[in-house]
């Protein structure tokens, strides 16, 4: 196998007394989807903040192709090509629609010390921006301020942020979190459709999702990886039965 | 943005007319104190505005802005002092120094956030006080008179009570448009996107400090420039003006009109200044009617004048 996109080496980052992240190990292949399943409390959300440099490590390397980011701000991280969306929905929620898209890319076309020129017509950032808007179905909100989008445009906008800085890398963080069946499902669909563009880390509890759209599937538990296979493989993994106990028939039901 | 005829829109378009013509009022009713009154409201608001880009468009609550009118204030004093009068040199150099003490001072405190963002800028705006008060060649804790105003040659006459408020007037109109085009910039949709939400502006790959830090200097630069035209206008600089009330009273002026509002601190310094140039007239115990009042317009008109504006308008 060539190397790949992402590697995660013995990762550690401790709370006080708890280890959210122990010894976490992790090889993500390009244009795979790799899904991060867990109990809750798992460190699923640690683990995506300090590969997004969000959060630090205490010891371990984060390399994405081939590179040690281990120690790089997120802003450096993300001109590297990785972009991540938010569990908790975090956009500009007094910009608009289109503004907050725009940013994404302009964020990646060059630096902002421009003091003059209105960035609202640059045709170039707003195409960008329109493109990305039309991938996640939501070119015709365009206009209309974050705030007033429902949350399950918030979610499809966290992905079109992400998408307008031309990741190689995504790593999204539960982005099914509080939506309905239908909005699920649209989600779902978008995911694979993106997956046949770029490489995609995906956190999330939504099982239905994960089988459905996980070429490889980590599980976290007590912020160690106890498996790390193909879909298939972790549905029979007694080790992962037993962690999920109550909650076995999640992995072993759907597919 | 289309320009729409709107109440904000309206009120500060009048007031910049009002601001225009006022000269040939006071020639006309031969009343020169007004004319004299609101060269000081325009020089202040010229302050809050440089405030407002980084208060109301950064979120950055600087409460240590008198500095700036000081230090822009000693640096026209101090060389009238030494005997370079030429404004082509006191100007610079005010702008420059209100820079680089902004580079400094933004550099350490923007570690910080929140309250003690407020604190520590009140705390450097303090130690210049002292500074000041310190400088016994230059007056100390009396002040410095200027006995001569910046000479700009056979340009403009700064003795001249209208060419002087015009040039305020020009300084202030002037940088009400620069802050618009900046705000507008890509420079300005960072700031204002680090104000709503910095991890996020991080995560997409905007490096937060270094575009706070330059707005921040650049909001320090153009409050030096109020600072050089008030020495200017009162012929006289002292630690006074920069003591943390007036830092307090520029932050005022900001909220009162609309933070984030490109007129806002227009509308907040003349309302600000003319309430209590009228309070005083009435009573010296003035402060009792004001602070009511701007308590009143804190709890009612989130906003401000500008707010309370924007939703009459929208009915």
């Amino acid at each position: 196998m060539a190397d790949p996109l992402l590697r995660v080496e013995n990762l550690v980052r401790r709370f006080g007394g708890i280890v959210a992240t122990d010894h976490v190990s992790l090889d993500v292949a390009q244009g795979e989807l790799h899904a991060i399943i867990g109990p809750n409390g798992a460190g699923k959300t640690t683990l995506i903040s300090q590969l997004t440099g969000h959060l630090t490590p205490d010891s371990g390397s984060i390399y994405l192709g081939g590179r040690d980011i281990s120690h790089l701000a997120a802003y450096r991280r993300s001109a590297l090509g990785l972009a991540r969306s938010f569990q908790i929905t975090s956009l500009l929620l007094d910009f608009t629609v289109a503004d907050n898209v725009a940013l994404a890319a302009q964020a990646h076309a060059g630096h902002s010390f421009s003091f003059w020129r209105n960035a609202r017509k640059e045709s170039g950032l707003r195409m960008a921006a329109q493109a990305a808007l039309e991938r996640v179905g939501l070119a015709h909100r365009a206009g209309v301020l974050v705030s007033r989008l429902s949350h399950g445009e918030q979610r499809e906008l966290e992905l079109a942020v992400a998408l307008a800085t031309k990741p190689q890398l995504l790593l999204l963080d539960e982005p099914m979190a509080g939506l309905g069946v239908t909005e699920s499902a649209r989600m779902v669909k978008l995911l694979q459709e993106l997956r046949k563009e770029v490489t995609i880390v995906l956190v999330e509890h939504d099982m239905n999702a994960v089988f459905a759209l996980a070429d490889r599937i980590s599980v976290l538990v007590y912020g160690r990886v106890i498996a790390s296979d193909v879909p298939s493989a972790i549905r029979q993994n007694e080790d992962v039965k037993r962690a999920y106990l109550g909650d076995q028939h999640v992995v072993t039901a759907h597919g | 943005m289309k320009d729409k005829l709107n109440a904000r829109n309206l009120v500060s378009a009048l007031l910049v007319a009002g601001l225009l013509l006022l000269p040939l009022y006071s020639q006309a009713s031969g009343n020169v104190f007004v004319l004299t009154l609101f060269t000081r409201i325009v020089i202040l608001a010229l302050a809050a505005a440089s405030l407002n880009l980084i208060m109301g468009y950064g979120g950055m609550m600087s409460f240590g802005h008198a500095a700036y009118l000081g230090i822009g204030g000693y640096a026209v004093g101090i060389l009238a002092q030494e005997g370079f009068g030429s404004g082509f040199l006191q100007f610079p150099v005010a702008l420059a120094a209100s820079a680089i003490y902004a580079l400094v001072i933004g550099a350490l405190s923007l570690r910080t956030r929140g309250v003690y963002f407020i604190m520590i800028t009140l705390a450097f705006a303090q130690m210049a006080y002292y500074v000041a008060s310190g400088l016994a060649r230059y007056g100390g804790d009396d002040g410095l008179t200027v006995y001569k105003r910046s000479d700009f040659g056979g340009l403009i006459n700064l003795s001249n009570r209208t060419q002087f408020y015009y040039l305020c007037l020009a300084c202030l109109l002037g940088v009400v448009f620069l802050i618009w085009r900046i705000v507008n910039s890509r420079f300005g949709m960072v700031v204002q996107g680090l104000r709503s939400n910095e991890q996020r502006m991080q995560a997409i790959g905007f490096p937060a400090k270094r575009y706070k830090l330059m707005c921040f200097v650049i909001s320090g630069t153009l409050c030096g420039l109020a600072g050089a035209l008030l020495a200017n206008n009162t012929d006289f600089v002292s630690p006074a003006v920069m003591y943390w009330t007036r830092s307090g009273d520029l932050m005022v002026m900001v909220i009162l009109g609309g933070m984030g509002v490109l007129f806002g601190p227009v509308v907040g310094a003349v309302a600000y200044l003319l309430l209590e140039e009228l309070l005083s007239q009435v009573t010296e115990y003035w402060a009792l009617i004001m602070g009511p009042l701007l308590l009143l317009v804190v709890l009612f008109a989130r906003g401000g004048i500008m707010g309370l504006l924007g939703r009459l308008n929208r009915g």
